[in-house]
């Protein structure tokens, strides 16, 4: 709503107050593991301004687990579905965008299947194809299912067919071929797209556990959120500062690039969502 | 560029996306469903068409109504909830607050966590006695409570958490849907003596309509989609209280190796969210105008 509808005084007061209550409600959970994480087990509920700070618990996790390992494993599992996904995508939205092909719009409705279908859901199916395949326990079995995203093609299709023809003419008539034009015309004009696929990607990725859990049963494979499950139920009961600690490393990164690239990331969280 | 040229051109580039998509999508697809007509292969016992075997055991399996009875609870105690409180924080925050930048931060933070990290925190909250939710009822003479452990709150635990993570998510949405809204509406609306409450219902929410469908549609597959917190924190117990149908399939496939149940189960996922496109495609975007 625009600023000529936009509440006044004591509405407009009210409002403000409410919204900043939901947002500190929101917040709560995470400012509270925040605490924990970095006071002694001693103050996990008991809050005093005095409390003393202490890394501790971050240096009890860090050595009761691989987790050097498991973030090396997920920074390994992103970069290479990240990478996979953007050739794969860019070649296929190049295709739907630009080539008028025989076949292309049921290739297309078949590109969009996945959108519904996601590999998600055919674990059990999926599995056994990387058992097949030899795959079962490598990081390149966890991202092979997802290197053919639907949602890259559609998304960069969108941006490849608003991108004006003439600039493909113009091209070509210098002699340039279609992968030229492609990697010298389009890829650089979509840029602001390929940002936003790739702050998804990465954050989905980083994120998922369901699939790499059944995929992997190495500590040399696990990604962070698996081996964070790993760790919490070993330590079950035992000290909750520790798992907290954990818990805020693992998504550690992530987080801090959230707060630092703040706009960034909710306007391609924006840009990814409208379709 | 000739014919021949798009056809070879485009097929090419499309090719090696279209091979992964067949190989990780519509070949395990259609394997499903051949799986669902055929037995669990077995040390000494190939798999073997067994016609509507696999389909006649889970309606008789009680745990599968289960998991469909709860899968449905679920989305029905999650979908409403997360998308009304989007909607509220969207407007909140495209209404220039006090300190909005604050106030999206706030909101949306939640959505970049792993839902595995976001079920540690949560499960401190629920711990019985040493929990915070016991340690405050505790101060006001409130009995220890295994809340995760009892099937009257399991399900409802596991949503509270579900609300917390999506709300956000969803509110980015409305934000972008608000923000490329003509703000002459609202201008032309104050001039005609129209209150906000008014201009909300009769303008702003029918033109947020497809966006609400949208959010809606992405909210259903996520209820079957996303289960890590089940999978982390219940694992569908106690006695079944709180597993879902994607839990289920995990279960029956992984811990018991049971593929063909696993397949038949998962054929009725993949029912329901065919039909979920269907009704997406046919309905939704036939009734809603994009003007």
């Amino acid at each position: 709503m625009s600023e000529a509808l936009a509440p006044r005084g004591l509405g407009r007061a009210l409002e403000t107050f409410a919204a900043w209550t939901l947002a500190v409600c929101w917040i709560a959970p995470l400012v509270y593991c925040v605490w924990t994480a970095f006071h002694p087990p001693e103050y996990a509920t008991r809050f005093s301004l005095f409390a003393p700070l202490t890394l501790s618990n971050f240096a009890v996790a860090w050595e009761s687990a691989p987790f050097a390992r498991y973030f090396l494993n997920t920074f390994a599992l992103v970069t290479m579905v990240l990478a996979g996904q953007l050739v794969l995508v860019t070649l296929a939205a190049y295709a739907f965008a630009r080539f008028e092909f025989a076949g292309r719009e049921i290739a297309f409705a078949l590109v969009l299947m996945q959108l519904m279908i996601m590999p998600d859901v055919l674990l059990v199916e999926n599995y056994l194809t990387l058992a097949k395949l030899g795959l079962v326990d490598t990081i390149v079995g966890i991202a092979l299912p997802y290197f053919a995203s639907a949602f890259g093609i559609f998304l960069l299709r969108q941006t490849f067919k608003q991108l004006p023809k003439e600039l493909d003419d113009a091209a070509r008539v210098e002699g340039a071929g279609p992968l030229r034009i492609l990697w010298k015309v389009y890829v650089p004009l979509a840029r602001p797209t390929y940002v936003a696929f790739a702050l998804v990607s990465v954050s989905y990725h980083w994120n998922n556990f369901l699939w790499p859990l059944i995929v992997t049963n190495s500590v040399d494979t696990r990604p962070l959120t698996v081996g964070l499950r790993v760790f919490a139920a070993i330590e079950q009961g035992v000290d909750w500062s520790v798992i907290t600690a954990a818990t805020l490393m693992s998504c550690g990164p992530l987080l801090v690039a959230f707060l630092l690239f703040q706009r960034q990331f909710i306007q391609s969280f924006m840009r990814a969502g409208i379709r | 560029m000739t014919r021949a040229h798009a056809n070879i051109y485009g097929w090419l580039l499309a090719l090696p996306a279209m091979a992964l998509l067949a190989a990780f999508t519509h070949w395990p697809a259609i394997r499903t469903i051949y799986d669902s007509f055929h037995s669990t292969a077995r040390r000494n016992r190939p798999s073997v068409y067994v016609g509507l075997d696999n389909y006649q055991g889970m309606i008789e399996d009680p745990v599968f109504w289960q998991a469909l009875v709860n899968n449905f609870w679920y989305a029905v105690g999650t979908i409403p909830a997360s998308i009304a409180l989007a909607l509220v924080m969207a407007l909140w925050v495209n209404e220039k607050l006090a300190g909005r930048t604050w106030l999206r931060l706030a909101y949306f933070t939640p959505t970049v966590l792993p839902m595995i990290a976001v079920a540690n925190i949560w499960l401190f909250f629920y711990t019985p006695d040493y929990g915070l939710i016991d340690q405050i009822r505790g101060a006001f003479g409130g009995r220890a409570t295994n809340w995760l452990g009892d099937p009257d709150t399991v399900l409802a635990c596991l949503m509270v958490m579900t609300v917390w993570k999506e709300a956000g998510f969803f509110m980015i949405f409305y934000l972008a849907a608000l923000q490329a809204m003509p703000p002459n509406l609202a201008e032309a609306a104050a001039i005609e003596g129209c209150g906000r409450w008014t201009f909300f219902r009769r303008v702003t929410f029918p033109l947020l309509m497809p966006t609400t469908l949208f959010v809606l549609v992405n909210a259903v597959i996520g209820a079957f989609r996303l289960v890590d917190h089940v999978v982390a924190l219940t694992g569908g117990g106690p006695n079944n209280a709180s597993v879902l149908l994607l839990v289920m399939i995990y279960d029956v496939a992984f811990r018991y190796w049971d593929i063909a149940y696993a397949a038949t189960l998962t054929v009725m996922l993949l029912a329901l969210l065919g039909g979920l496109a269907l009704f997406q495609f046919l309905v939704l975007e036939k009734r809603i105008h994009y003007r």
